[in-house]
């Protein structure tokens, strides 16, 4: 299968297959005036099987959002045809905006313009809770 | 800016510093008599409280300092919808410390965060009450002169009591302590705090149903109120709340240097004929809360 390769944008490589649309739709790409190409169980050595996505635009991506989908996923920046940063992303140590708290007693259910903070309390349980009332997080599905 | 909003944000050396300020606050309250002359506490309480807000402003007062005050959030501006965050920066510029209690979980963060003075949290929602924390420490300290080696009951609302969880996370951090944790079924302790507080660091525990069962093993007993605010359900609060009642007939079995606590107040979970009984100390720890109160806001006034 051929996607054209890209001069100036983003592609998101090492999704874990399966996962690429969630994320597509978590990073809004479907509102994006551009090319995107998401390709999905593509051979892997190290990982068998994975999805991808290609990005044809030079947009900021939101690496915490990634890391918290898809912990290990690699940014690879494309300008002027070349790789100009590649990036395997953590799990973020706080997510800013990403997650909403469910919690209706939360201060974050009320306070004006208040951003939704949660931290990584578990990393091993991939578990986060909000910043102000520690209600842990709906997990990702 | 140093604040105090989780009892986790004080070391255990900060912890003790606190208990013998306090503890010398007793002995010698005219010392401190002085000691925030011209300081302004100004207590923001959105939630009806009456222990706990004069025990601010009677600590406060204690060490010649002033309190300015809101009492409910009915006669504040939070009625016309004003956010904590202005809150924070309005009353900064009227006071040098504040303490607050609001029923929206986290709102002392959010205060302490915007504010340009120190912020002490008095209780945001069902979330945390260090200075409740601080109380109970200082009054096992007193009644049991150690933090070490105790075997800790705490009885009846485990799920919504927040005192409950913040002292299990104080305490935690000592050796030799070891927690009997009696609820009825749905009011367990949440099982975040079991495994952060008590499973992953080793700390020996049992649960039961049954106090009966484990009063005389116990060296504290930590009583608790069902709180009728905790419930969306009415029933289910009905259904709850008499679980369990403390008598004189009861406490037979426990041991004789027993300490009973109850964060106060109480709706009929201990009898009042257990007050005259030596071993009920939940008003000595009414007493020690003023104390506590006050090491606090002069700590926090000469770290500011």
């Amino acid at each position: 299968m051929n996607v054209d390769s890209i001069q100036n944008g983003v592609v998101i490589d090492h999704i874990t297959a399966g996962r690429a649309m969630r994320l597509y739709e978590l990073l809004q790409l479907d509102k994006l005036d551009a090319s995107v190409a998401l390709i999905k169980n593509v051979s892997s050595k190290r990982m068998g099987k994975k999805d991808i996505i290609k990005v044809d635009a030079a947009i900021d991506i939101d690496l915490d959002l990634i890391g918290y989908v898809d912990p290990g996923a690699t940014v690879n920046v494309i300008r002027s045809g070349e790789i100009v940063s590649k990036e395997s992303i953590p799990m973020p140590e706080t997510l800013t905006n990403v997650l909403v708290c469910k919690n209706p007693r939360c201060i974050s259910s009320t306070e004006q313009e208040l951003p939704q903070i949660f931290k990584l309390t578990d990393r091993e349980n991939k578990i986060y809770r909000c910043l102000y009332c520690e209600t842990k997080a709906e997990p990702e599905r | 800016m140093r604040s105090l909003i989780d009892i986790t944000d004080l070391s255990k050396e900060e912890i003790a510093e606190l208990v013998d300020t306090a503890q010398d606050m007793i002995a010698h309250p005219e010392k401190y008599a002085h000691a925030c002359d011209g300081k302004i506490l100004a207590a923001l309480f959105f939630e009806p409280s009456t222990r706990t807000r004069l025990s601010f402003e009677s600590a406060m007062q204690s060490l010649g300092g002033s309190v300015i005050s809101v009492s409910s959030a009915a006669s504040s501006s939070a009625a016309k919808g004003e956010s904590v965050a202005d809150t924070a920066k309005t009353v900064s510029c009227y006071s040098d410390i504040m303490a607050i209690r609001h029923p929206k979980e986290g709102a002392a963060l959010v205060l302490a965060k915007n504010a340009l003075v120190p912020v002490i949290n008095a209780g945001d929602g069902g979330h945390c009450h260090p200075t409740q924390t601080l109380t109970d420490l200082l009054t096992i300290y007193r009644e049991k002169g150690r933090f070490d080696d105790l075997t800790v009951g705490l009885c009846g609302d485990l799920k919504f009591g927040r005192t409950v969880h913040s002292l299990i996370n104080a305490l935690s951090r000592y050796s030799g302590i070891r927690f009997v944790l009696i609820s009825p079924e749905e009011l367990k302790l949440p099982s975040y705090v079991k495994k952060d507080a008590i499973k992953d660091r080793g700390i020996p525990y049992e649960q039961t149903e049954d106090l009966m069962e484990v009063l005389p093993k116990l060296d504290i007993l930590y009583m608790t109120r069902v709180q009728r605010e905790r419930f969306f359900n009415e029933e289910d609060y009905l259904r709850l709340k008499d679980s369990y009642v403390l008598t004189p007939e009861k406490l037979r079995v426990a041991k004789e240097d027993l300490c009973i606590m109850h964060p106060l107040p109480r709706v009929n979970e201990i009898s009042v004929a257990v007050d005259d009984d030596p071993r009920a100390c939940y008003f000595k720890q009414v007493r020690n809360g003023r104390y506590i109160r006050m090491a606090l806001i002069l700590k926090l006034l000469k770290e500011a």
